[in-house]
């Protein structure tokens, strides 16, 4: 019977099932974070060791300062976190756990960190106490986020229950335009699915215009499966996927290698195989893409104007527009290329990947920062890598300031927040009320849109930037 | 272990919105706090609370019909976004105990049960109809049976719901996943046995070369 990508992975990794209801799944990877400390927690409560610790890694990255990190712990300005840090570092030195910390030259993002080190592979089951670990679906896993009562369950048992998700393809035709990228074509199926089209389903991404995706594009598109409602979503494993693991120190080698392969060239939709549901959208067609509202599914082109709630049929969806819209002091017919903002995040798990540092200093180059523009490497590899090919002299010339690597302004949690009021035009992926802080207001945007947004102090289609000055 | 969960007649705080994104129900300055006691206050922390700590009084929690209240009743998408479970502790610090939406985020909705909170999705017209039972009766009680998996408001309004048999367990008997889990180790350790076998580039020790 022909089976789609997810149940090829999905049904080898089912234990056991509970009354034909949910399935004890094997997990092959587990990914923490400071937040996970809650989860040794439970298992501390539960008397149990960890079944098997080299299937985890952990690292420091949402409560890391971006700045200050020469000095270590001492670093650190909120003391909370520096206690968070330390108690991770005990945590993971009591399981024998590997833990990428606050001063780790590898240190950085998990979702940045584990494809780096060849951790992230095709057809295996990948669970992370963040809600952006779908961003490792991009190399044909199954991957989710977990609360931390389940990261211990898995910590404990290397298992965990779960209810078979329905499928649903969301095939890209054509290509993508010149100078779109990955997160807009991510920003326009969040629009035409909803922010709740993907609930109850597992995504699988294909059509030409996702084959034709590098693995960072790959990752920013299943990175932000989550915020289209989906526990995950994924792309099937391809040359491009082979050729990016090759040579990463976890990555199989040698016969491993041969043998991998073999497994991994099977892992594709079969002909025929059915999905409970199935989108098309036009590659072609995709522009460069700004949220105006508080979730991921209120976006517009950079130039076209904010929607009227009057003409949206739906009466939640109505509410929803019109508190968006009070909430980020926008009016229906505006253009964001028209509204100043304040301050530009280039970085997260969803876009602060060389090849997105690379996008926006392609931009940067071209003129000069007018707001505060932060940049933060996904991890330091990342920032290394940067600095080797003068990205960071780029930045600098242009007055964007660059800085040391982690979920920073993101989440705020490391004290890297945007004032109440403010805008901030972010390569995140939440612009949820008060996400950057109490009272911010975020405008998801592409690196390369940010970086334009940086240099005329509005949200700018970095299209229609001239060329650079020099 | 929770306590156990079965019939539940209590009232309902009527939230009438969607998009409720665990970023509201928990701040995240507040999800570095040990999960257990003080996540009462934490919940909805910024809508119940003005800057000055004072309660907010127009937030539909601090209105004195709903004091007391078991049960919260909310639109589309509620619990969407990070996956902190303080959302689901805090949720059940407070004293409510289920939830009653047309969709939930995913994650919060698998926590909320680690947490002794039922998550019950109901059609959209259903929570329609709660919504305007609850309005013309503000602080009206509402009954929630578990093992029947219904939901009854007053005489004429019961709605049946579905549930996982392994969360309708573990919340009816009012314990941890864990033990389920562990009477079944020998399969776990028959299919790692296997699996190992099958996979061996996948037991690379992880880390051990990474530096």
């Amino acid at each position: 019977m022909a089976r789609t990508l997810f149940d090829k992975i999905w049904q080898r990794h089912v234990v056991t099932q509970f009354e034909g209801s949910e399935a004890l799944i094997y997990i092959d990877r587990l990914l923490l974070h400071e937040g996970s400390n809650h989860a040794f927690r439970t298992l501390a409560a539960w008397n149990r060791p960890v079944r098997r610790p080299r299937s985890a890694i952990a690292c420091a990255d949402h409560y890391v300062p971006t700045v200050g990190r020469e000095r270590g712990l001492a670093g650190f300005e909120i003391v909370a976190n520096r206690d968070e840090i330390a108690l991770m570092e005990r945590n993971a030195h009591a399981h024998d756990i590997v833990l990428f910390s606050h001063d780790d030259p590898l240190q950085g993002i998990l979702h940045v960190v584990a494809p780096e080190l060849g951790m992230t592979l095709p057809g295996t089951v990948i669970v992370g106490g963040d809600s952006h670990t779908c961003t490792h679906g991009a190399f044909g896993a199954v991957a989710f986020g977990t609360g931390s009562s389940e990261l211990a369950h898995i910590l404990a048992t290397q298992t965990l229950w779960q209810a078979t998700p329905q499928r649903m393809r969301i095939i890209v035709d054509g290509r993508l335009g010149f100078g779109v990228s990955a997160k807009d074509l991510a920003l326009a199926i969040i629009r035409t699915i909803g922010n709740d089209g993907g609930i109850g389903y597992f995504i699988e991404y294909a059509g030409s215009a996702v084959r034709a995706l590098s693995m960072e594009q790959r990752m920013t598109l299943c990175n932000l499966s989550i915020e289209g409602g989906a526990r995950g979503g994924m792309v099937a494993p391809d040359d491009t996927t082979f050729g990016y693991l090759a040579d990463r120190p976890h990555a199989p080698k040698g016969a491993d290698l041969e043998k991998a392969l073999g497994f991994w060239r099977t892992l594709q939709t079969d002909d025929g195989a059915s999905f409970d549901r199935e989108v098309r959208i036009d590659g072609s067609r995709v522009a460069a893409l700004a949220s105006w509202g508080t979730n991921p599914s209120q976006v517009v082109a950079v130039d076209e104007p904010i929607p009227d709630p009057a003409n949206e049929g739906d009466p939640v969806r109505r509410e929803a527009m019109k508190a968006a819209l009070a909430y980020m002091d926008l009016k229906p017919g505006m253009r964001l290329c028209d509204v100043p903002i304040n301050c530009v995040f280039i970085g997260s798990c969803t876009n602060a990947r060389i090849e997105d540092l690379r996008a926006a200093a392609e931009v940067a180059r071209r003129g000069r920062a007018v707001v505060p523009a932060y940049v933060v490497p996904g991890s330091r590899s990342v920032k290394r890598q940067a600095e080797s090919e003068g990205l960071d002299r780029i930045f600098r010339d242009a007055g964007f300031e660059w800085r040391d690597s982690g979920c920073a302004f993101c989440t705020g949690v490391n004290g890297d927040l945007v004032r109440p009021g403010e805008r901030c035009a972010s390569t995140s992926n939440r612009n949820y009320k008060g996400r950057q802080g109490p009272g911010s207001r975020t405008h998801l945007v592409s690196p390369a849109t940010a970086a334009a947004a940086a240099l005329t102090g509005h949200i700018t289609d970095a299209r229609r930037l001239g060329p650079a000055a020099q | 272990m929770t306590e156990p969960f079965t019939r539940l007649t209590a009232v309902v705080i009527p939230l009438d919105e969607s998009n409720v994104d665990t970023d509201q129900v928990v701040p995240s300055r507040f999800s570095k706090l040990p999960i257990g006691p003080g996540h009462e206050r934490v919940l909805f922390h910024d809508r119940r609370f003005g800057a000055d700590g004072s309660p907010n009084e127009d937030f539909v929690f601090n209105r004195p019909d709903y004091q007391g209240a078991k049960i919260l009743l909310a639109r589309r998408n509620f619990g969407i976004g990070s996956s902190r479970e303080s959302a689901a502790m805090a949720v059940w610090s407070f004293g409510l105990r289920a939830l009653i939406a047309p969709s939930f985020g995913e994650i919060f909705f698998n926590n909320c049960f680690k947490r002794g909170v039922l998550p019950i999705k109901l059609p959209e017209g259903d929570v329609d109809k709660l919504f305007d039972y609850l309005a013309a009766r503000p602080g009206a009680a509402i009954t929630i049976d578990l093992p029947a998996q219904t939901v009854a408001a007053g005489p004429d309004m019961t709605y049946r719901f579905d549930i996982g048999a392994v969360q309708k367990m573990c919340l009816v008997k009012g314990f941890d996943e864990i033990a389920l889990t562990e009477s079944y180790g020998k399969a776990i350790a028959d299919f790692e046995a296997r699996y190992d076998a099958e996979f061996p580039w996948l037991r690379v020790q992880l880390g051990a070369s990474a530096r």
